[in-house]
């Protein structure tokens, strides 16, 4: 590791951008970054499933509240919504004495909830229309089986929904890491507010940013190849059988 | 044909020459506002401030129209070098890095750099080991934030604001511990307007001269020598016949700041 550093740094000696600091808070920005979008994925996707099912229910008390939901988040911008969870919370009288201030007081559970509510309210809307594309012969011999409903969604609507939503899934994937660039408004040190720090301090946009953009590239290569392999092995039985 | 290369080369050169001196006739400003009270907007909308005064007061003394374009801080280099506008005068401070990619006139306002705190802080004096596990804020990009980040950036959290007015919002919110700001900045925006609610902590901060510089400077291209002189002369002409005075008690009355 010494040895490594070592000769990081004699490669660094001639260059007055990227030095160890930087490439610090770059290499910071970037586990900031991913552990911010993982995050918010993972929880966002937990949250998704059961309102993709309620957003297709018969009820109307079930299905008009997700679907307001939905709505609203996906017709704000992002930004907005950040500025609003960050900023806007501190105006409610009185929540710097509650325990909700333990999680609203740094920057990274404001940005946390905005991710995780504007990646849920997509990736319902993906889920449900996967769901709602289920082929009608699959459900009438599930029932004609004599499944229940937590049966059949559990074993045949489910399964298969999840295998078609996979594709536009792997893109919300994917927007979900840019868009977490602007995370940097609310003074999270991602890889975005990385960039504009070495950015601010050397004057140097195009070294800066293109660094960035390259690691956002490589980070989004990796995520389309997960995607790739996963619809290979999960979607193998929907293509064509001559290959 | 030796000799006519090189009488033709010398008359391009001074062709060339005397194009490039022109008559300065219009100046245009690039400012980052709000940065109260060195340049902001009035409720209606117009701007203000020691800057602006100053500015306009040089391009009156110079007879020359003055242009006022806003421009965030971030980009404020870059728009100058790409020629969005010819001078920059929004509280920049003169240093070697900035030295680097602009030309700076004689400084003209040298404002301290100060720790502010909410009133019932418990910090006296900052120093690393005062400040250890604290939020500090400064704003992105500026000498401060190179300060706070090389003294205290492996003690404490540095929260980096794009503008002054976050970083005023998060204070007041209980996000951070203290924050270091030009003296001016805090007072107008902390001190005078909360009143009360917020301290200075320790002692105004010039020093070292590597982060605080020589003061605020006009910066120019760096091809633009004569307009800086033009500047400057136009500068000693008003320190001395009282208009920088004027504009000076105007904004930080006789006895702040210096």
């Amino acid at each position: 590791m010494e040895a490594l550093i070592a000769n990081i740094t004699e490669l660094l000696s001639d260059n007055t951008i990227f030095n160890m600091q930087t490439l610090g808070y770059y290499g910071q920005g970037l586990a900031t970054t991913v552990q911010l979008v993982f995050l918010a994925l993972v929880i966002g996707l937990v949250l998704a499933v059961p309102l993709a099912i309620g957003r297709g229910s018969k009820r109307k008390w079930i299905k008009l509240p997700i679907f307001f939901y939905t709505y609203v988040f996906r017709g704000t911008p992002l930004l907005v919504q950040l500025y609003l969870i960050y900023y806007g919370v501190v105006f409610v009288e009185g929540i710097q004495d509650t325990w909700l201030w333990l999680i609203l007081e740094k920057p990274f559970y404001p940005a946390l909830i905005a991710f995780t509510l504007n990646t849920a309210a997509y990736t319902t809307e993906i889920f449900h229309g996967a769901i709602k594309a289920t082929p009608r012969g699959e459900i009438e011999a599930a029932r004609a089986y004599g499944m229940s409903w937590g049966l059949m969604m559990r074993r045949i609507v489910l399964p298969s929904a999840f295998r078609r939503a996979l594709p536009s899934y792997g893109n919300e994937v994917i927007f979900m890491l840019h868009a977490s660039a602007i995370a940097s408004v609310v003074t999270i040190m991602d890889l975005t507010g990385a960039a504009r720090f070495v950015y601010a301090r050397y004057y140097a946009p195009f070294e800066a940013f293109l660094f960035v953009a390259a690691i956002y590239l490589c980070l989004t290569f990796a995520i389309l190849f997960l995607f790739r392999f996963l619809e290979k092995r999960l979607l193998a039985h929907l293509k064509p059988a001559s290959q | 044909m030796k000799k006519l290369l090189i009488v033709s080369i010398l008359g391009t050169a001074l062709l060339a020459g005397t194009a490039q001196a022109r008559d300065y006739e219009e100046v245009r400003f690039g400012v980052d506002v709000p940065y109260e009270p060195m340049e902001y907007r009035t409720p209606d909308g117009e701007l203000t401030g020691f800057d602006i005064d100053l500015g306009n007061a040089l391009c009156a003394e110079m007879n020359i129209e003055c242009e006022w374009i806003v421009q965030g801080w971030d980009g404020i280099i870059p728009g100058l070098l790409s020629r969005k506008y010819d001078a920059i005068m929004s509280s920049m401070t003169i240093n070697d890095e900035r030295r680097e990619q602009v030309l700076f006139s004689d400084p003209y306002f040298t404002p301290p750099s100060a720790w502010f705190a909410p009133a019932e802080s418990e910090i006296e004096m900052p120093y690393p080991q005062t400040l250890e596990g604290k939020t500090i804020g400064v704003q992105r990009g500026t000498l401060q934030d190179n300060y706070v980040t090389d003294n205290f950036g492996d003690v404490a959290d540095v929260n980096r604001y794009a503008t002054a007015d976050d970083m005023v919002l998060d204070m007041d919110a209980g996000r951070l511990d203290i924050v270091f700001l030009d003296f001016p900045v805090g007072k107008a925006t902390l001190l005078d307007s909360e009143a009360g609610n917020y301290k200075v902590v320790g002692e105004m901060i010039t020093e070292p001269k590597k982060y605080f510089g020589d003061g605020f400077g006009i910066a120019f291209r760096q091809r633009d020598e004569e307009l800086a002189a033009k500047f400057n002369e136009a500068l000693a002409t008003l320190r001395e016949n009282g208009t920088y005075d004027d504009i000076y008690n105007r904004y930080f009355g006789n006895n702040n700041a210096e």
